[in-house]
């Protein structure tokens, strides 16, 4: 059933008394020459180095209805800016869902503006299609069964650093050093959910404020209980701090840090790059600053892509490389949909995918989703920092199924 | 957009009749009837996203005034009105999810705790004049986010996750939706908060607060009791803009620290110079201008909206130094120059 925008205004208009929950088998969003997608992206505030994201989806799609679009269809990418805040992103996209009528929502971006429309969107069944965002959560698919996030969270990270370190040390002794927030938690749960019973034996769990001066006590704490390996769940400043502070007090643990905090610039040089050798991360995405990927076909399919639409991008911003993988996976959604593009079929076939390759992605990483794995990325390859650089090393590990 | 912003105008007249003195009692009645009509008409013209962007735009107009009350009428600048805005959500949110209040019940605590958080800034206030209040309350504003996710009251505000609530339900005899009955709910409580400031600013009280913001020391002379003035003036200011707080909680139904950022508080005392210091009307006008202007910037530039609006912002103060009410005022001085000669 196809209908025109201003046929629904005028239905919804008639019809102001009936809540506006449009059946699942409706296609609203879409018409015989276009598709209507919505996102909300933080192009002032805070987070507005995350704008690239949504700059490079507007570009992908022109670039993409230039050539005839998909099924016959062009897409109209609707992204509105919400400046990170929760209000603005309710209001925003209730215009996008409401207004708009987009047929469905994606990569909409942060943590704390996707958990003011979780609800919402799931009471209007609104696909909630792959989110800029490392929690966890977005993998709930039974309480959100409309919601599915995309990149590795940051409970899966946890899991891998672990399976490494037990495969290393099977009776090492962690100490693990987070942040006091929903983002630090989920590395506690990722650790958990490997060592199961033997957590409290083998792990020792300290706590910082993002208000605190330092986190010396804390590492002082971990050194003195015995710790032979660290796990870093911090946000760079304070990675930074523990860094130098571990290296400076003569400790040597095998150490894990977060891939949030892994920036040379802002953590490494401040920390002083001699003093964080052999500290291990991990990466899902090519780094486009990397020289084993100046041959790559899949890199070379981007910097095409980048030369072409977004001249003035910049080629060492891994935020244009993100993009580039999480609008390629939306592709094989929307090429798998087949020309039905019902709010239930998309988030079906959103929750089909099967061993999906996108050139952004280290090799070996695949897409997987179904209808009980609302985690996309499940996969990582490890790094270790050798003084200078990054270096990859090892196989692809998965997180656990659990 | 457009069909929205035909509508501002009616809604400010319904709870601020602006009947001069000398203005016969019929014609009063008449405003009272025009403003009512127009506040209500939304329901009927408007879908349900404009509808909630209205509903918005008067609990912003709402919190300004509350801000109003101190910086216009009292001459207390306050850059943390965000903080108090955001005590009144965290109020209402937290009885409403932890303890399952109904949200009416909320109201009146909300306001106790925000008429004495204010009351107990008043006092530093009454040490500190001019730029120094302006940034203590800005230091309040910048704490409010972090202690809201602090260990100690984590397990009540729900840290940086925040909290859900849901919307109270319109009641079964209204043929309203929960959006239509939102944003009754909001009107209803603003234009009767406006009321009570219009008949606070415009008596004794109202005069002894503008006489201590112009000249302290005669008001002073004259026996006004200056500490008990400003540190009350805060209390109310505080209670009206929290429960725009709690109001904007309900509107949304999920609060969160990134929702009460330090913005807010620019925000609102953007909303009070733009609609115009010193004036219930130009409140309303503030509110407004807070939640479309940033649309109207967007809507013209998607790459800098913030320049727009900066442009946008700058361009009217310079048309309007005085805000929106000061532009009315000259409007309706000159039309009355011209009826009379």
């Amino acid at each position: 059933m196809i209908l025109n925008r201003r046929a629904f205004l005028a239905a919804g208009a008639a019809s102001l008394a009936l809540p506006a929950v449009v059946n699942a088998q409706e296609t609203p969003g879409v018409t015989a020459t276009e598709i209507r997608i919505g996102s909300t992206m933080p192009f002032s505030g805070p987070a507005s180095a995350y704008g690239v994201i949504g700059r490079s989806h507007e570009a992908f799609f022109r670039a993409l209805n230039a050539q005839g679009g998909i099924a016959g269809r062009k897409i109209n990418f609707i992204a509105y800016d919400d400046g990170y805040s929760p209000p603005k992103t309710v209001e925003q996209t209730r215009r996008l869902v409401e207004q708009d009528r987009v047929a469905f929502l994606f990569n909409t971006l942060g943590t704390p503006t996707n958990s003011a429309i979780v609800r919402y969107v799931n009471q209007r069944r609104v696909p909630h299609l792959f989110l800029s965002t490392g929690a966890d959560k977005w993998g709930n698919y039974q309480d959100t069964p409309w919601t599915i996030g995309w990149q590795p969270s940051y409970r899966t990270e946890a899991q891998i650093y672990m399976k490494h370190l037990l495969a290393e040390r099977p009776n090492a002794k962690l100490g693990l050093l987070y942040q006091n927030d929903d983002f630090g938690k989920d590395y506690v749960i990722g650790v958990r959910d490997i060592l199961g019973p033997k957590f409290d034996s083998q792990v020792r769990a300290v706590t910082y404020e993002v208000t605190d001066a330092t986190v010396d006590s804390q590492i002082v704490s971990l050194q003195a209980w015995g710790a032979d390996s660290l796990m870093t769940a911090a946000v760079p400043k304070f990675a930074a701090q523990t860094i130098r502070r571990v290296f400076d007090m003569g400790w040597r643990p095998i150490h894990y840090l977060s891939n949030v905090s892994i920036s040379v610039g802002t953590v490494m040089e401040p920390a002083g790059p001699e003093k964080g050798t052999g500290i291990i991360t991990s990466a899902y995405l090519k780094d486009p600053t990397d020289t084993a990927w100046d041959n790559d076909a899949g890199m070379n399919e981007w910097r095409a892509f980048m030369r072409q639409n977004i001249p003035n991008g910049d080629m060492k911003d891994a935020s244009y490389v993100f993009a580039y993988g999480v609008v390629h996976s939306l592709m094989q959604v929307l090429r798998q949909c087949d020309g039905n593009f019902a709010r239930d079929n998309v988030m079906r076939q959103a929750a089909n995918l099967k061993d999906l390759e996108v050139a952004a992605l280290l090799p070996g990483i695949k897409v997987n989703t179904s209808p009980t794995n609302f985690h996309p990325i499940k996969q990582m390859q490890l790094q270790r920092w050798t003084g200078s650089t990054w270096a990859r090393f090892g196989g692809i590990i998965e997180g656990a199924n659990v | 957009m457009s069909s929205a912003t035909g509508l501002p105008e009616g809604v400010a007249a319904a709870p601020v009749p602006v009947a001069e003195a000398g203005t016969p009692a019929w014609q009063r009645l008449l405003l009272v009837a025009g403003g009512v009509i127009l506040a209500l008409a939304p329901l009927w013209l408007l879908e349900s996203f404009h509808l909630f962007q209205l509903t918005m735009a008067v609990i912003m107009a709402l919190a300004v005034l509350g801000l109003n009350i101190v910086t216009g009428y009292n001459g207390q600048i306050s850059l943390g009105h965000g903080a108090f805005f955001a005590v009144g959500a965290y109020c209402t949110a937290i009885l409403m999810s932890h303890f399952d209040w109904s949200f009416w019940w909320t109201l009146p605590v909300s306001a106790a705790v925000c008429a004495t958080v204010g009351f107990g800034i008043g006092f530093p206030a009454l040490r500190l004049a001019g730029h120094y209040l302006a940034l203590t309350t800005f230091a309040l504003a910048v704490a409010v986010p972090q202690l809201l996710k602090h260990k100690a009251v984590e397990d009540w505000t729900g840290g940086v996750q925040g909290l859900f609530l849901v919307k109270p339900d319109p009641p079964a005899f209204l043929p309203v939706t929960p959006d239509q009955w939102i944003y009754l709910v909001v009107v209803s409580i603003a234009a009767v908060l406006f009321f009570l400031t219009w008949n606070l600013i415009r008596g004794r009280i109202g005069r002894a607060l503008m006489a201590t913001r112009d000249h302290p020391t005669a008001a002073e002379a004259m026996g006004m009791d200056i500490a008990s003035l400003k540190t009350k003036a805060f209390a109310v200011s505080a209670l009206v803009t929290g429960i725009a707080g709690s109001l904007s909680a309900v509107a949304i139904e999920f609060v969160a620290p990134d929702s009460f950022t330090i913005f807010v508080s620019i925000t609102l005392f953007v909303g009070m110079v733009a609609g115009g210091v010193a004036s219930i009307l130009g409140s309303l006008f503030g509110g407004l201008f807070v939640l479309f202007v940033p649309n109207i910037a967007e809507s013209i530039s998607k790459a800098a909206p913030g320049v727009i609006y900066g442009i946008i912002l700058i361009g009217l103060l310079f048309v309007m130094p005085d805000g929106f009410a000061g532009l009315l005022r000259r409007l309706t001085a000159r039309l009355r120059r011209g009826g009379t000669s």
